[in-house]
């Protein structure tokens, strides 16, 4: 840009943005591959005039100078075009000629990206590492009396149980009068959360349910997958792989014509039914399927017309108030099964949690109560809703079940905790610690986007972009040249490779804890933080 | 490692015969305690076999306050031993001032309650003074129970027994059951020494219930009275047990089942697995964890030994007709039992009750696989 030229309030150097690329002149090959790969078209061909001046030896001619032309890559400031930094780029490059770098001063494009007046929205999660369930130790470990197991050749039973579970006293009374029992799954305690078909794209999906079938069907390791509010497939639905899903239903209620005109011809029944109510992302917010994303395929499934933005409202706005969503949603989705499918409500942690979770210990039909952190991960949400809302998952989580502690109905209503599980990789540490915690079940969606298809997100704002389709890996892209770079069977391997990595870090927790015979619900007094607030705040150990 | 020794006989036995077992074991317990339950009494006190028997340390305020106590609620003391001690005190044991087993005659109008009512009013009181005692120290109270004595002490169990003078006719019984190691898992105390008593039911554990905090958070919010205390892990054995049999109204065959459940392959082939995947779902919260051994004692005297899921401790019981012995290692039992068919000695698996009724004819083994009484 020549110096003279107009500058706007938006103008941004290279400097100023946040993701600034790096580009050898030497190396490069030319070979235009990373120009074609950028997701945000962030990088382009640049063709550059450079002077060359050339002094001969003293006092024999005057200096001359000449110009000359090179071809290379330029990087685009528009706000509407910064890179995003998922390095697509560096991965397709012969020559490992171009990088994306992450900036080290902070970036100017924050205060530019409300162009048209509408403020950024994204994929992804809160951009911040810091995890409280990082900092949770185990350290009970049986030193004086008990012979520690062996992780590797000790029998565990690491089994959870999802629906209402009855008090022993009734649960016997029930039997011997052939009195109904409500339906109950005995599951692996790590479950796939709801992402939903659309939010990630028909290869992602397929290898999800892929490897959560592989699991169940050669493994016999009972993992769960929730369908996100997306709907479901039809050949899905009525196929006998339905009983390893969980179905989602949520404000919107995309997808459930479908569903509920499917259920005569169901092999079998679904796994539960979970009502959506809130997200931990975006709590307070409806779900966002950007029209990007909203191809034919989709938009078949979810019984809408193509190419429009699909905003699930925050609310199911047919009720009025959580207590009666509870009462009627819940015996709504129980009575289309027969009252043989577990139904249970998500909710977004939040100080209001508890009276949620008091107004479900009343419900009899109530299934468990599932709570996503402030640290979830979505597919598209206004940046303000990720960063700056909701609660985080461990308070919340150990409230409810103290709750119920004191009612003397722990794990009478499972809790299901997720959000921000594994979020700095540490994923059987965190699913441990939200166990011990009063967690009956854990969920999870960014973690095995990243381990099991790739995804590049981080909390440090890389790529993120899954709200507008172009996702470079193909796990939320439904543009067939971008999710045909992932193959379901590879995806589906990993996602069994993560299960069985997972399966041993788990036993390697619990053995030395010397628990094998149930999963440690509620054993905080395993857990030890270094923080004396955070181990008030959640009645647990406080070690330094 | 705490150590075990109980026996059942249709004769009545000195408790000294159990901890010359104990003794026996030495090598696997540091002697830091005793812990003795005496039921189905022969000395003095089986004349009254009908009346509460209070067993418990006492300073001489804490007697006077319990004296005014039970008098202020209509208890008239009856037949009252107390353990004189013999010389100083064994290393490590506190002297103390009253060791007192005495019994009592309820208030009259105890008579028109229901048997449910007494036995719960009997827990109350022995809970009461419990929480007195707790309050100035004065007094420590292990049962109030008819025809049950308990004694706990710090120290050498030989020694204890020594120094209590325990080889006495009054303390002669035919269900014995001894535990030689004061509790370490956590604080030491008095209330932490096994066995464990609630309302007839009584047990000892040689183990660590590693998942003890959810059990006891679980059973402490239940409402049955006497859920309480929980200075030991292996207090929660003796609670669950009474939730299995009083609460559920369970028979023993199915403590393990509660306990240890079993798993989905065994639990597919077991004819009624029903009934047990329905119980294992509804008592997960009872599910222990860890290597513990349990024997105990049942209202009706019948005494059993079961293990954990993984039989991670030891444990055996054997004898003869009329006397039968459980016992953590076998040189327990041969100290005491040496003239039995040992081919007849029996080491309970990580899926067996052994079983033995108060006739004392035979162990009957109840495997989890077998199929169950119908609950009734």
């Amino acid at each position: 840009m020549p110096a003279n030229s107009a500058v706007t309030p938006s103008t941004l150097s290279q400097r100023d943005l946040p993701w600034q690329i790096h580009w050898d002149l030497h190396t490069c090959t030319l070979c235009g591959r990373c120009t074609a790969v950028c997701p945000v078209n962030a990088i382009e061909l640049g063709v550059f005039r450079k002077r060359n001046i050339n002094v001969p030896p003293l006092g024999s001619q005057k200096p001359s100078s000449e110009s000359s032309v090179y071809y290379g890559i330029r990087q685009r400031t528009a706000p509407a075009y910064a890179c995003v930094g998922c390095s697509m780029c560096n991965l397709v490059c012969p020559n490992n000629s171009i990088q994306a770098l992450k900036s080290e001063t902070t970036d100017m494009l924050r205060f530019h990206r409300d162009q048209g007046g509408q403020p950024r929205t994204r994929g992804g999660r809160r951009n911040l590492s810091d995890s409280v369930l990082d900092q949770i130790k185990f350290m009970r470990i049986s030193m004086l009396t008990d012979p520690a197991l062996d992780a590797g050749r000790h029998e565990f039973e690491i089994r959870t149980l999802i629906g209402r579970i009855l008090p022993p006293a009734q649960a016997i009374k029930a039997g011997q009068e052939n009195g109904w029992v409500p339906p109950v799954r005995e599951i692996y305690p790590l479950m796939i959360g709801g992402m939903s078909f659309g939010a990630l794209s028909p290869s992602m999906w397929e290898g999800l349910q892929m490897g959560v079938a592989y699991l169940n069907e050669e493994l016999k390791m009972p993992v769960r997958i929730c369908s996100g509010e997306g709907g479901c497939p039809p050949r899905l639905l009525r196929s006998r792989f339905l009983k390893y899903v969980i179905l989602q239903i949520a404000s919107g209620y995309f997808g459930w014509d479908e569903i509920i005109h499917s259920v005569p011809q169901m092999k079998e029944d679904p796994c539960a039914v979970e009502i959506k109510y809130g997200q931990g992302a975006k709590p307070g917010d409806g779900g966002l399927l950007q029209w990007h994303k909203v191809n034919r395929l989709i938009a078949a499934i979810r019984g809408v017309p193509p190419g429009v933005s699909l905003p699930s409202p925050p609310t199911h706005q047919t009720k009025y108030s959580i207590e009666e969503a509870v009462a009627k949603m819940i015996q709504s989705m129980s009575m289309a099964w027969g009252f043989r499918v577990p139904v249970y409500p998500k909710i977004s942690a939040s100080s209001t949690s508890l009276a949620v979770m008091n107004n479900l210990t009343r419900n009899p039909y109530a299934a468990g109560l599932a709570i996503d952190g402030e640290d979830g991960g979505t597919g598209a949400a206004y940046n303000v809703s990720m960063n700056h809302m909701g609660h985080p998952v461990a308070s919340n989580i150990r409230d409810c079940y103290l709750n119920l502690v004191g009612l003397g109905k722990q794990n009478e209503l499972p809790i299901i905790a997720g959000g921000g599980t594994g979020k700095n990789g540490n994923l059987a540490s965190n699913t441990a610690a939200l166990i011990m915690l009063g967690a009956s079940a854990v969920q999870i969606g960014k973690y095995i986007m990243q381990a099991a298809a790739g995804c590049l997100g981080t909390e440090g704002d890389r790529c993120n972009i899954c709200n507008i389709g172009r996702c470079p890996k193909g796990i939320t892209s439904q543009d067939p040249r971008l999710y045909r770079r992932l193959d379901p069977e590879k995806v589906a391997e990993r996602v069994v490779d993560v299960y069985l990595g997972f399966d041993i870090e788990l036993k390697k927790i619990l053995a030395p804890l010397g628990r094998s015979t149930s999963l440690p619900i509620g054993m905080s007094d395993a857990l030890g933080i270094a923080d004396k607030a955070a181990a008030e705040r959640l009645k647990i150990n406080y070690v330094v | 490692m705490c150590r075990l020794f109980s026996i059942t006989s249709t004769t009545a036995l000195s408790p000294i015969k159990a901890i010359e077992a104990l003794d026996m074991m030495k090598e696997g317990h540091d002697g830091s305690g005793v812990g003795l339950f005496l039921s189905d009494l022969d000395g003095a006190f089986s004349r009254f076999r009908e009346l509460p028997i209070l067993s418990g340390i006492f300073t001489r305020s804490g007697m006077r306050r319990l004296e005014e106590y039970m008098s202020a609620q209509g208890f008239v003391p009856r037949y009252q031993l107390m353990l004189e001690t013999h010389g100083e005190p064994p290393p490590g044991t506190p002297a103390r001032e009253v060791y007192l087993i005495q019994a009592f005659e309820p208030p009259p109008e105890w008579n028109i309650l229901s048997a449910d009512m007494q036995e719960r009013n009997l827990t109350q009181v022995r809970l009461q003074l419990r929480h007195m005692g707790e309050a100035r120290k004065d007094m420590v109270v292990f049962s109030f129970w008819p025809d049950v004595i308990m004694i706990k002490e710090v120290g050498d169990p030989m020694d204890i027994g020594t120094y209590l003078g325990l080889d006495r006719e009054e303390l002669y019984a035919r269900r014995i059951m001894a535990q030689g190691r004061q509790n370490t898992n956590y604080g030491i105390n008095l209330y932490a020494c096994h066995p464990f008593f609630i309302q007839g039911i009584s047990t000892m554990t040689n183990g660590e219930n590693t998942a003890f905090v959810p059990i006891k958070e679980y059973l402490s919010r239940q409402g049955v009275v006497g859920y309480e205390g929980y200075q030991s892990d292996s207090e929660v054995f003796t609670h669950i047990l009474h939730f299995t049999l009083r609460e559920l109204g369970l028979g023993i065959e199915f403590y393990k089942h509660v306990i240890t459940p079993l798993q989905d392959m065994d639990m597919l082939d077991h004819p009624d697995r029903d009934l047990l995947n329905s119980l294992k779902q509804a008592c997960r919260r009872l599910i222990i964890d860890g290597p513990n051994c349990v024997i105990g004692c049942l209202p009706d005297k019948t005494m059993f030994m079961v293990q954990d899921s993984k039989k991670l401790r030891p444990g055996i019981v054997g004898g003869r007709s009329g006397l039968y012995a459980f016992s953590s290692e076998v040189c327990g039992l041969d100290a005491v039992i040496p003239e039995r068919d040992k081919a007849k000695d029996f080491q309970p698996m990580h899926l067996d009750t052994a079983i033995v009724s108060p006739e004392c004819k035979e162990v009957r083994i109840c495997r989890q696989t077998q199929p169950l009484p119908r609950p009734h």
